[in-house]
């Protein structure tokens, strides 16, 4: 037999382990709390992934030397004019990693230039994903004449080689920092707008969305409330992935001698030691380190965006 | 195969032809600084400006706009791409040359990668966890982390630089050598760059063959397969791996834009006297018609790939010819 509530006028409160006790109040906390949640679920599965974990660990170490780094640097280290050494040093107690024909220190080289291979692997990374996001919610949202068209446009960019089309508009538009961003996020958009398109296009048919329309929310309400809040862990992983890529651009680049020659990133640090001959004089020093680099930074970026990919698309994990 | 399939993908890969020929007019027209400025940024150095004048006259460049279409239109599809600011030459012979040593070392280096990236990912999936798969899996993430022209260059330290086993740069010894010693020569030389693509590509091939193998072996025709008691090895021969091959190759067959980009720096760090050289040249003396042919190429040979791709595809799975 069931006993009655002494007092029916009060609510049951139902408890769970996983929500605050109190319960949220405004529809904004109900939000709030459930995004805690969902968060808090994700970090568990992500943390069971050995593969991620040290990518992540890996990650944060560049960030932070990015950071941080050129902080502990003098400035005469990396200076044309005032460089402490004599050129073309092998690894010694006092350059630990050589110095390059102007006698400055591959070390503080490499740390001064992590900040600049991050800045545009992130700078390029925003603007392949607004461009990207972009373009995939509009043409997979609104549909009709706008979907052929941005879908050609997609299908167009897919199909002409990165390489060529940065190689021309770089040699047109000159060797900025804030060219080679756009440029390499103009050139690598496109296979982001597929994927957020094909997820707009599943998210746009279920049924709150509908429910979000018949209540009279607009395509601007729908868009930034329902379909985006749902596309993000498809760009969240993407994202990931896209620096790694965009930090390999920056380097095949500046290989070219399309980098900006103003400022140093560890792909113009290999293009100055190839261009000085490094690589018949055998100056080791000066080209396998920030290579090393490069791959490490890489790789973390995509073992991040592999392990996070995995919780995403379920259909790959472990069965 | 259905003829409506074929009508329908041959004129897609003729809109994005149709694309790619009005956007290289517009990008070097429409983008901050004027055709005429460029010309005269790359080929100051080595023209006089009486020259300068009489090739903007022959490129159209001191008419109209529409006009100015109509020349570019009728030199482009006739294979006039005007001459190289450099070396006077015409762009036509320079890219010409430069074709067969460009296709010898990337079809190389794609059958090869092609090869072994998806025996180590049919290897690697089968034995999902195994100590292969975990190495492999590894190794493919580190390669495909690493900019090709500096693996290029690491290659060139280790086995020219240090152990002597190769010979540097070039496609020959130009000692005028002649059949099979010729061979030899040129193989010699062609051995690290077809290399250093190989290693820089074989790392996307071997995830890609894993994750589509992968996911063939969670379908439930293989479980059926393995129910009714067919051999593992039968299993994987004949009901996984056909199925998880399909994508696979054709996703290959996409990326053959990527292996043909990285052909450009890795060229660039053997003198490897091919496209990839030549752009590489261009960039440096700002030779823009010889970029531009080169840009044009470039596309036209992906979008070739791309409907070959498409074809396959819809030759060997009915379903795609359907939808």
């Amino acid at each position: 037999m069931q006993t009655l509530d002494p007092t029916p006028s009060d609510p049951p409160v139902l408890v769970d382990e996983t929500v605050d006790l109190i319960p949220p109040k405004s529809p904004r906390r109900i939000g709030w709390a459930r995004r805690r949640r969902a968060l808090s679920v994700f970090w568990k599965t992500y943390r069971r992934s050995r593969m991620g974990m040290v990518g992540l660990v890996m990650m944060i170490l560049f960030i932070l030397l990015a950071v941080f780094g050129p902080l502990f640097v003098p400035a005469r280290n990396v200076s044309v004019a005032f460089a402490p050494g004599k050129p073309f040093q092998p690894p010694s107690l006092q350059w630990p990693l050589g110095t390059d024909n102007f006698g400055r220190s591959v070390l503080s080289l490499i740390v001064v230039g992590s900040r600049i291979s991050l800045i545009v692997g992130f700078a390029a990374t925003v603007v392949t994903m607004v461009l990207g996001a972009g373009i995939g919610i509009a043409s997979g949202f609104y549909g009709g004449k706008t979907d052929t068209l941005l879908n050609a446009l997609t299908n167009w960019f897919l199909v002409i080689p990165w390489i060529a089309l940065a190689i021309v508009m770089a040699s047109i538009l000159g060797p900025t920092l804030l060219n080679i961003i756009l440029i390499i996020g103009i050139t690598s958009w496109a296979g982001t707008a597929r994927l957020v398109r094909a997820q707009a296009l599943t998210v746009k048919e279920r049924p709150y969305v509908e429910r979000a329309r018949a209540l009279g929310g607009g395509d601007l309400h729908t868009i930034t409330h329902h379909i985006l809040p749902n596309v993000m862990p498809v760009i969240f992983a993407n994202t990931v992935l896209t620096v790694a890529l965009s930090i390999l651009a920056e380097t095949t680049l500046s290989l070219l001698g399309l980098g900006d020659p103003n400022s140093i990133s560890w792909g113009g640090i290999i293009n100055e030691a190839f261009q000085a001959g490094a690589l018949s004089a055998g100056y080791w020093w000066w080209i396998i380190p920030p290579g090393v680099m490069i791959v490490l930074v890489v790789l973390s970026f995509t073992m991040c965006g592999y392990a996070l990919d995995e919780i995403i698309n379920p259909r790959l994990r472990a069965r | 195969m259905g003829r409506k399939y074929l009508a329908r993908k041959t004129l897609h890969a003729l809109a994005t032809l149709a694309f790619v020929l009005a956007f290289n007019f517009f990008l070097f027209r429409v983008m901050p600084g004027d055709p005429i400025r460029l010309l005269a940024r790359g080929a100051a150095t080595h023209m006089t400006p009486q020259r300068i004048a009489q090739i903007e006259h022959e490129q159209g460049l001191d008419r109209p706009l529409p006009q100015q279409f109509v020349v570019y239109a009728e030199n482009t599809l006739t294979g006039r791409f005007g001459i190289s600011f450099v070396t006077n030459e015409s762009v036509t012979n320079v890219v010409a040359r430069a074709i067969w040593p460009t296709v010898l070392l990337v079809g190389s280096a794609t059958l090869i990668a092609t090869f072994f990236g998806l025996w180590a990912g049919i290897k690697g999936a089968w034995g999902r966890g195994s100590v292969f798969d975990t190495s492999s899996l590894f190794g493919s993430l580190v390669l495909y982390s690493a900019p090709e022209g500096w693996l290029g260059m690491i290659l060139l330290i280790i086995f020219v630089g240090t152990l002597h086993w190769f010979p540097a740069g070039q496609m020959s010894s130009n000692t005028g050598q002649t059949g099979l010693a010729n061979v030899l020569d040129v193989l010699s030389h062609l051995f690290l760059p077809c290399m250093t693509l190989v290693l820089g590509y074989i790392g996307e091939y071997t995830i890609i063959m894993r994750s589509s193998l992968l996911e063939v072996m969670g379908e439930d025709f293989v479980m059926t397969a393995r129910a009714k008691g067919v051999p593992d090895r039968l299993v994987r021969r004949s009901h996984a791996v056909p199925n998880a091959l399909l994508p696979t190759l054709t996703l290959v067959f996409y990326s053959f834009g990527f292996i043909l980009g990285g052909s450009v720096i890795v060229e660039a760090v053997y003198s490897w006297p091919g496209l990839g050289l030549l752009t590489y040249r261009a960039i440096q003396d700002l030779d823009y018609n010889v970029i531009q042919a080169v840009f044009l190429l470039f596309s036209l040979a992906v979008i070739a790939f791309n409907l070959a791709a498409d074809i396959m595809y819809g030759y060997l799975d009915p379903r795609v010819r359907e939808a």
